[in-house]
């Protein structure tokens, strides 16, 4: 079973501030770690490598530096990362980047599942998944909890899986290749390994350019990218609440006259 | 301090802190209460490979030494002292096969243990042999090509937990110490028993029980080194591992300075932060005054093993008393500046006492390292 798992390096947002001049985040001196959802898709791929034999490709497209993330995949198990850097991939939206991303898999070919984490936490869109399913034209399987089944043929390839909705879950089976979306709930990320860490250091990371795939230059970059970002901001902070104090006829009485006063 | 580790030591410390403070923290306590051993640990350290490193790559392990282990040990040690013994003590059980081991034995036990497949445990103490190791009773009978084994150990670090056993029985008891041998048992042999498990005031998480050899017949493929050779393999075994106790304790002693640091920090009397008080900051810079020598010691000790040197029997045993009992200084202090609060157990302080205590007392009582010392200072003037 040959895995490609898609991963987006982000900063730690746990010590991440926002720069109230630009509402920006403040990026220098912050630490950069792979998605945390995106170490659950690593997982999930390598406990289904460890299940059903193949290989796993752990793709990227970032600035240089994402090869550090491609490293600590490695670690954990990664068989081949592959870095996808070009200065024209700049300013890519979610649908310029899961097109690009999108043409690295069918160039690395022969693969049986896509899996990606249901969304990077510096973004939050959840776009990227979807997108590339829909530009490989291949279904797609969002917010899996759990992985049912997996019948890798010869005939009728397929997986059953369940799908996490806000009410419950959803059990989907589609056919292979397919793409899949997880949550944290799916399982536990495993810590590398030190010879893992070891062979990290070694190992050769595979570089791609915009020249190396077979793009349409219209579509990728800051050009390919529909979105415009008009404005960003920091919403501002709730109100403070009220408290009330009373019996109950006091304070419906008093309730009363605050929402006849102040917002009706 | 930079103590200029290489890149593979300073992997195994980012990796042993990050077990420690994802893993082992969230744990501790509850190990702590209910005594129990920690497999779910020993899986996570067995996963992460950090069971071979100390152990040659041709049998299975990193090719590590001594340094690594002290790393690794006082990385999991800040976090339990107690969990941090299944690793340490199975390097301590392991030590006699990699010392004085043939080939053969070393190729069927050394790539199991490397993976965390099999822990181990020394065995020499007894109820009438600790400090005195050459009183030890169980006896070792050869006959034909097996030995029978008879008597009981006592206070065995991992008893019961590990597959792979060295130790030390009489082949000859008219022989004192030059009638002493070290063999290999595997758990599971016919006649061998685990005994009490015992109840203890710290390193609860660990394993301490006793093994009760009942006519136990075991392969002479299982002698390690020769017959009369059984104590200096003990004390070879001792002269490597004692940087691994003073690193455990060095751990406690860190990882409790560290708690305080944050208490320190936070509590507050007289309107203002305690840390604010020089009384509490000369506390403060003396425990990491101590503690930083320690660890110079320490990984002074560990490289002098490491690069060869054969006569380390009064460095390690410096080390040793130096770390464990700057560590029981260390660890009183630091209940000391959590006041009231320090005593109670719902505060993780009071652990780091009870666990430093030991450091000072197993594998060679302190006063037994000051022998060791004073014995070897002796012998250099005699010369």
């Amino acid at each position: 079973m040959n895995i490609i798992v898609c991963i987006k390096q982000v900063p730690d947002t746990t010590d991440v501030r926002i720069d109230p001049e630009t509402n920006t985040l403040i990026r220098s001196g912050v630490a950069s770690i792979i998605n945390p959802f995106d170490m659950y898709a690593i997982e999930e791929a390598i406990r289904l490598k460890e299940k059903f034999g193949g290989r796993v490709t752990v793709l990227t497209m970032g600035p240089p530096q994402a090869e550090e993330a491609l490293r600590e995949a490695v670690s954990l198990g990664a068989d081949e990362v592959i870095l996808v850097s070009d200065r024209a991939f700049a300013g890519s939206d979610t649908w310029a980047t899961s097109y690009t991303l999108s043409r690295s898999i069918h160039k690395i070919g022969d693969y049986d599942l896509v899996i990606c984490g249901k969304q990077a936490i510096d973004g939050d869109t959840a776009q990227v998944g979807p997108g590339i399913s829909s530009h490989l034209d291949i279904p797609q399987i969002t917010y899996v909890k759990k992985i049912e089944e997996v019948n890798l043929g010869p005939e009728n390839k397929h997986m059953r899986a369940e799908r996490m909705t806000e009410e419950g879950y959803e059990i989907i089976e589609s056919p292979m290749p397919c793409l899949i979306t997880v949550v944290k709930e799916i399982n536990e990320p495993r810590l590398p390994s030190l010879k893992g860490k070891m062979r990290a250091k070694k190992a050769e990371i595979k570089k791609w350019e915009a020249k190396d795939l077979d793009l349409d230059p219209d579509l990728i970059g800051l050009n390919g990218s529909p979105t415009k970002v008009v404005k960003i901001f920091t919403p501002p902070p709730r109100k403070k609440g009220q408290i009330l104090e009373g019996d109950a006829a006091e304070i419906s009485q008093k309730l009363v006259g605050l929402l006849k006063n102040e917002v009706i | 301090m930079d103590y200029l580790l290489t890149e593979e030591q300073i992997m195994i410390r980012d990796l042993a802190r990050q077990i420690a403070k994802e893993k082992i923290r969230p744990v501790a306590a509850q190990y702590d209460v209910e005594g129990t051993f920690p497999w779910d640990i020993v899986k996570v350290l067995s996963d992460s490979d950090l069971f071979g490193i100390y152990i040659e790559e041709k049998y299975g392990g990193t090719g590590g030494g001594s340094m690594d282990l002290v790393i690794a040990t006082e990385e999991l040690s800040k976090a339990c002292g107690g969990i941090s013994l299944a690793l340490a003590a199975t390097a301590l059980g392991t030590y006699p096969i990699i010392l004085f081991g043939s080939d053969e034995q070393k190729q069927k036990y050394l790539p199991d243990i490397a993976k965390g497949k099999k822990l181990a445990a020394f065995a020499l103490t007894e109820a009438g042999a600790g400090s005195d190791a050459a009183a030890v009773a169980t006896t070792a009978a050869k006959k034909g090509d097996h030995y029978v084994l008879n008597g009981t150990k006592q206070w065995i670090t991992n008893g019961g937990e590990a597959e792979v056993y060295t130790v030390v029985a009489s082949v000859d008891r008219s022989k004192g110490a030059r009638g002493a041998a070290t063999f290999i048992v595997e758990k599971g042999t016919e006649g061998f028993e685990f005994g009490k498990k015992e109840d203890k005031m710290g390193i609860r998480a660990s394993a301490t029980r006793e093994l009760v050899f009942t006519d136990c017949k075991i392969p002479k493929e299982n002698l390690l080194g020769k017959e009369g050779m059984g104590f200096i393999v003990a004390m070879k075994t001792f002269d490597q591992s004692r940087p691994g106790v003073a690193s455990q304790a060095l751990g406690i002693a860190q990882g409790a300075l560290d708690l305080t640091v944050g208490y320190v920090k936070e509590r507050r009397q007289f309107g203002k932060s305690i840390s604010s008080f020089q009384g509490v900051q000369f506390m403060l810079a003396d425990m990491a005054t101590e503690i930083e020598a320690a660890r110079a010691l320490i990984y002074a000790c560990a490289r002098m093993i490491d690069a060869g040197v054969k006569k380390v029997s009064k460095d390690s045993a410096i080390a040793k008393v130096f770390a464990s009992d700057m560590a029981m200084k260390v660890t009183t202090d630091c209940v000391q500046l959590f006041g009231g609060y320090g005593y109670m157990r719902d505060y993780p302080i009071e652990k780091y006492m009870r666990d430093a205590k030991i450091t000072q007392i197993y594998e060679g009582t302190n006063q037994i390292q000051r022998g060791i010392i004073a014995n070897a200072l002796l012998k250099e003037k005699a010369a």
